[in-house]
């Protein structure tokens, strides 16, 4: 029963460590204050539940959440590419709301409220993830592909420029560089790995709602974010396992439920307090919050 | 070129019989009712060095932004080496062989001296899947001579942010100089920075000045414009009133007035 619950953990720990280190490439490494990110996990979900649902095999419902999510993305930094820091945030905000809405009110497509149940585990030639052991590996396989990704990219040339967007942007442009073209690289890579995210947490919870996609996850994953520090991968990674587990130990305190709930977002909140008063660079962070 | 290799003070030979370097013809920019450069009208020409000066107020940095392309300008036109740059974006005009510096400093806080070299080296970064397979193995010695070359005695794992203010303004030209260019703009080279390092900024454009480089300088100080320039304009209220030799040009009586006042 309790090894059921730990592999139950690290799968989510390992789909919010996805979240959470795409979300670092854009805050942290390129300095946009993307708060849409949440979004593009729910279009993620949602592509490849709906897709699932239409008989399309697993690996095409995958890999079109992901693209789907990069598209629209691209889409999001297109309409705000002269807007920067808190207005870059707000804007960002607002398209994550209006996701949220169109999940909930497009009900031919999404059933709205009601959620799509009966999303398929998926099948590869065979091999099903039937089982959460299973699925626990398949989670691991991706997320460790999507890091050693991001980590090679960041210590990268590119990575320096991603970083010199961040501190510079008319220095950068000024050396011949197009920082357009970076912000929305950067964005789309990082819409494109919250989309599989989005499609690997759909087909292991099997249901999917709009509220999932909502505030409270987009603050979730900023605080593992921040915890973690700006432009630090390795931070992310131990953020991931703190934000995620700390809060779980409520679960074997006797409390009701609907103590539960609010009891989770107040540990988020102390937790980004003492972040912000007592080390602003959180675990490793390379630069300052500002 | 070899793969990784770096080529140093790389002027862009490409146009060698091109005696304009850079063509600003009646340039106009206005914020609000202010204009702040006025039918600007000159040429630059290869391989000297020009200061570009004037009473604050006068438009010089305006028109240095207009010509870098951070900022359009109302009407006029610019040519860089035959080629109209007329509000292209910045990068654009970079890639057509601009570089510059500014006057207050803008390099990037948080990364080394050895980033920055690296970043004004070639375009090779931007490509993402190439840096994603590629390793870059680059001869860090070589980069280490050319900044000390500039007075620059610290690590090349220096982050920038723990640069004294003057060696920021060494390294500012150390990647404007290294990034492929055909003419350099300076902006107050030496502003804000102390004797030793004004000392060290002049040996370096002194330097330049003897390899026969296209510059154009905006500065303050008369006497380092009259050692460092082969010629010099100045500029009032948004306008060039004034073009020639340092000795002569410093010497006419509406460059004292603008300067000094009635």
């Amino acid at each position: 029963m309790f090894s059921a619950y730990l592999i139950h953990l690290l799968i989510i720990i390992g789909i919010f460590l996805i979240l959470a280190i795409s979300l670092n490439l854009t805050i942290g490494y390129t300095g946009l204050l993307n708060l849409a990110h949440i979004a593009f996990f729910g279009i993620g979900a949602y592509t490849s539940a709906l897709l699932a649902l239409q008989g399309y095999p697993w690996l095409i419902c995958f890999f079109s959440g992901g693209v789907l999510a990069a598209l629209l993305s691209f889409v999001l930094i297109f309409v705000t590419k002269n807007l920067k820091g808190d207005y870059l945030a707000l804007t960002t905000l607002g398209f994550a709301f209006v996701v949220y809405s169109v999940l909930l009110n497009w009900t031919d497509l999404t059933r709205g409220p009601l959620g799509i149940p009966g999303i398929p585990k998926p099948k590869i030639d065979g091999l099903n993830f039937w089982s959460n052991n299973v699925y626990l590996i398949l989670v691991i396989v991706v997320a460790v592909i999507i890091y050693l990704i991001l980590y090679r990219l960041v210590k990268s040339r590119y990575g320096r420029l991603l970083e010199g967007v961040r501190d510079n942007e008319i220095g950068l442009a000024v050396l011949g560089k197009n920082t357009f073209r970076l912000k929305y690289q950067s964005m789309m890579l990082a819409a494109f790995f919250a989309g599989l995210a989005g499609s690997l947490y759909a087909h292991y919870i099997t249901y999917i709602d709009p509220s999932t996609f909502y505030l409270e996850d987009i603050i979730l994953v900023i605080t593992i974010v921040i915890v973690g520090g700006l432009a630090s991968l390795r931070g992310t990674v131990i953020a991931t396992f703190i934000i995620i587990l700390i809060p779980e130990a409520l679960r074997f305190v006797d409390l009701p439920s609907s103590v539960l709930g609010p009891g989770r977002r107040i540990i988020y909140g102390l937790i980004l307090i003492l972040i912000l008063l007592y080390k602003p660079r959180g675990i490793d962070g390379k630069v300052d919050l500002e | 070129m070899i793969k990784g290799c770096l080529r140093f003070g790389r002027h862009d030979k490409g146009r060698r019989n091109n005696k304009h370097m850079l063509e600003i013809k009646n340039v106009h920019k206005s914020f609000g009712g202010v204009n702040a450069v006025n039918g600007c009208d000159f040429v630059i020409r290869e391989n000297e060095i020009t200061a570009l000066i004037g009473p604050n107020g006068a438009g010089k940095t305006t028109l240095f932004d207009i010509i870098s392309g951070l900022l359009k300008c109302d009407s006029g036109q610019i040519y860089l080496a035959g080629r109209n740059i007329t509000n292209l974006k910045p990068e654009e005009i970079a890639n057509a062989g601009m570089s510059r510096t500014f006057q207050h400093v803008r390099l990037f806080k948080n990364l080394t001296i050895f980033d920055h070299l690296l970043m004004a080296q070639d375009n090779r970064d931007v490509k993402v899947i190439a840096n994603l397979i590629n390793g870059n193995h680059y001869e860090k010695d070589k980069y280490k001579a050319y900044v000390e070359s500039f007075g620059i005695e610290k690590s090349l794992e220096t982050k920038v942010s723990d640069l004294s203010y003057g060696q920021r303004k060494l390294l500012s030209m150390a990647i404007a100089f290294l990034k492929l260019h055909k003419i350099l703009l300076l902006d107050e080279p030496v502003a804000g920075v102390n004797k030793v390092i004004q000392k060290q900024i002049e040996n370096v454009l002194l330097k330049f000045k003897a390899e026969k480089k296209t510059i154009l300088v905006i500065e303050h100080d008369m006497e380092f414009i009259k050692k460092l320039a082969d010629r010099v304009i100045v500029m009032d209220q948004g306008k060039v009133i004034a073009d020639g030799k340092p000795n002569e040009v410093l010497r006419l009586p509406q460059v004292m007035e603008a300067y000094l006042g009635e």
